[in-house]
């Protein structure tokens, strides 16, 4: 299948005449994930878990369904090693109150990259700060990477817990998570990987990684918004305590105490997004049916074509890795002596869709010396013909500027 | 197109790259800092004020052209005004860029800034356009 035949399912791009290179922050969604959600709420739509009916039963039924294709499609080894949240920010601070707050002793130490969405950095902060652990970056070089020896300098003995974002979603990095997660565990950390911007671009397997936690967003890859996972080793799952409280996560309630349910459930507390459960179970299909090495391959060719053209205009400064094999879909630049802000609106009077400005990671752009940076980020249903608007559209950027200033 | 020339105009992309309302002033009275979070837009104000009435006003900081240009078309508007008629301004300013109802002749009174108008159609950049004029009006208000 081509990038071409994939855009075909996609109406919102296909029903006007825009360019979206903003995937990164939400990718569209296909129709077949858009009829699946609606027949969800036509055929089975029950609140789960709460009715000894039959539809009720079905609308369990279908949430665990969800639950066993997340597994599978990360190789979880059990089923319930998965836990539906909201989003990769709630999946987050489900670790970070769950297990952070309980496991941190005075002078532990937290260990983070310096490229982390501020969603997995601002919940250590608070969590570091409460439990007077010390909270340290590892720093990229000037490629945006993080070096071998970087790694091996900070995490040490005394770090209980490591952060870490597989890709970059300013740079594109794609970070060593395997070397991290070894040396962590090595010195008797455990390693939180953050796949917000890895899992809908290409294989992963939390097996492989011996990621100790890993979370995503749906909405990320072409399902809907509201549905997020957080993914544990069941070891440290069983051993933590709730992060909401109330119905569905318990067994007993007494008036004083309450018995939990087991795992996954109670960290489930409420009513579930089983819509959008089923529409994350429908991207997973629509995903493995393409093949995520061919996603993989479709995302590459169309890096590389970007980053050619980019480079052949003389007035945009990019950031990131040079070696394509660390970079994923995600490229970060410039215009000289333009503001990003500009920049994307203009690309938006010619319907080019890009992101502008700190893109929730004010650190790293503070260490880079930066204030903010235009991103495009691909999926695939983008074309080369996309990525031809796009230069052009930058060219006409150049060309409102130019009276004014040197570009 | 034409939405985009009718933002990026000569004034605005004037003023966006002139630089002489870009200073510190000696002995300011009051100063203000206003952000804007989304964009990155970062401005601190600096009056002088002789009894009620704006001697001098500057900027400094960063920012879009939009956030720029704004900042330096008021200060060039409200530089020799008194308190009370830079207060009207500014609320006339507001309401041009909400859409509110606003009348010609209070329309005239802006000058330049009416360059800015058309930002209402934009409403991505709204915030860039209007921070100037807040940041003002607190700091006259204090
Ligand atoms: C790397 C990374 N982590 C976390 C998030 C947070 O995702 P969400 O806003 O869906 O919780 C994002 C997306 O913005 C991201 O790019
Ligand atoms: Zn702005």
């Amino acid at each position: 299948m081509t990038n071409y035949d994939i855009k075909k399912d996609f109406s919102i791009l296909n029903n006007q005449d825009i360019v979206y290179l903003d995937s990164g922050a939400t990718a569209q969604k296909p129709k077949q994930v858009i009829e699946a959600v609606n027949e969800y709420y036509e055929l089975s739509n029950a609140n789960p878990h709460r009715g000894a009916y039959k539809l009720s039963i079905k609308a369990t039924e279908v949430y665990d369904e969800a639950r066993e294709k997340v597994a599978n499609f990360i190789n979880a080894k059990l089923k319930d090693e998965i836990v539906f949240t909201r989003n990769a920010t709630e999946s987050l601070n489900l670790i970070a109150y769950s297990y952070g707050m309980d496991k941190l002793k005075k002078n532990d130490k937290v260990v983070l990259s310096i490229m982390e969405h501020h969603s997995n950095l601002v919940p250590w902060q608070y969590v570091t700060q409460k439990t007077n652990s010390v909270l340290e970056y590892m720093y990229i070089n000037k490629d945006g990477e993080i070096t071998t020896s970087e790694i091996n300098e900070k995490i040490v003995p005394g770090v209980k817990i490591v952060g870490i974002t597989q890709v970059s979603n300013v740079l594109g990095t794609i970070n060593p998570i395997k070397e991290i997660a070894k040396r962590a565990h090595e010195v008797g950390a455990i390693v939180i990987v953050d796949a917000s911007q890895s899992v809908p671009h290409f294989k992963v397997d939390v097996r492989e990684l011996d990621a100790d936690f890993l979370v995503f967003s749906g909405h990320k890859m072409l399902s809907p918004l509201g549905i997020g996972v957080l993914y544990g080793k069941m070891e440290l799952l069983k051993n933590m305590r709730p992060f909401l409280y109330g119905g569905d996560m318990i067994e007993y309630v007494y008036e004083q105490n309450t018995t939990y349910a087991p795992v996954p459930t109670k960290f489930e507390a409420g009513t579930q997004n089983v819509g959008g459960a089923v529409g994350l179970s429908s991207a997973i299909d629509y995903l493995n049916n393409i093949g995520m090495s061919e996603v993989e391959e479709i995302e590459k060719e169309l890096l590389e074509y970007a980053m050619k053209r980019l480079s052949e205009l003389d007035f945009i400064t990019i950031y990131g890795p040079k070696n394509l094999q660390n970079h994923s879909g995600v490229i970060s630049f410039n215009v000289n002596g333009v503001h990003p802000h500009d920049v994307s609106s203009i690309l938006d009077s010619q319907n080019v869709c890009i992101r502008s400005g700190n893109h929730c990671a004010q650190p790293l752009l503070r260490y880079m010396g930066l204030d903010s940076t235009c991103r495009v980020s691909f999926y695939i249903y983008n074309t080369k013909e996309d990525i031809d608007k796009l230069i052009n559209a930058l060219l006409k950027t150049k060309e409102v500027f130019a009276k004014w200033i040197n570009i | 197109m034409d939405n985009l020339e009718s933002i990026y105009t000569d004034v605005i992309m004037q003023h966006s790259t002139e630089t002489y309302n870009k200073k510190k002033i000696d002995n300011p009275t009051a100063m203000e800092h206003g952000h804007n979070p989304s964009c990155g837009d970062d401005i601190t104000l600096e009056i002088k004020m002789n009894n009620n009435v704006i001697e001098d006003l500057s900027f400094t900081g960063h920012g879009c052209a939009i956030s720029q240009a704004s900042t330096s078309i008021m200060i060039d508007l409200l530089k020799g005004k008194t308190k009370e008629e830079a207060l009207e301004l500014i609320n006339i300013f507001i309401r041009m860029i909400k859409r509110e109802k606003i009348s010609e002749e209070e329309l005239d009174k802006l000058e330049e800034a009416r360059a800015l108008q058309n930002i209402s159609n934009m409403p991505a950049r709204v915030k860039c356009a209007e921070l100037a004029w807040y940041t003002m009006q607190k700091l006259i208000e204090k």
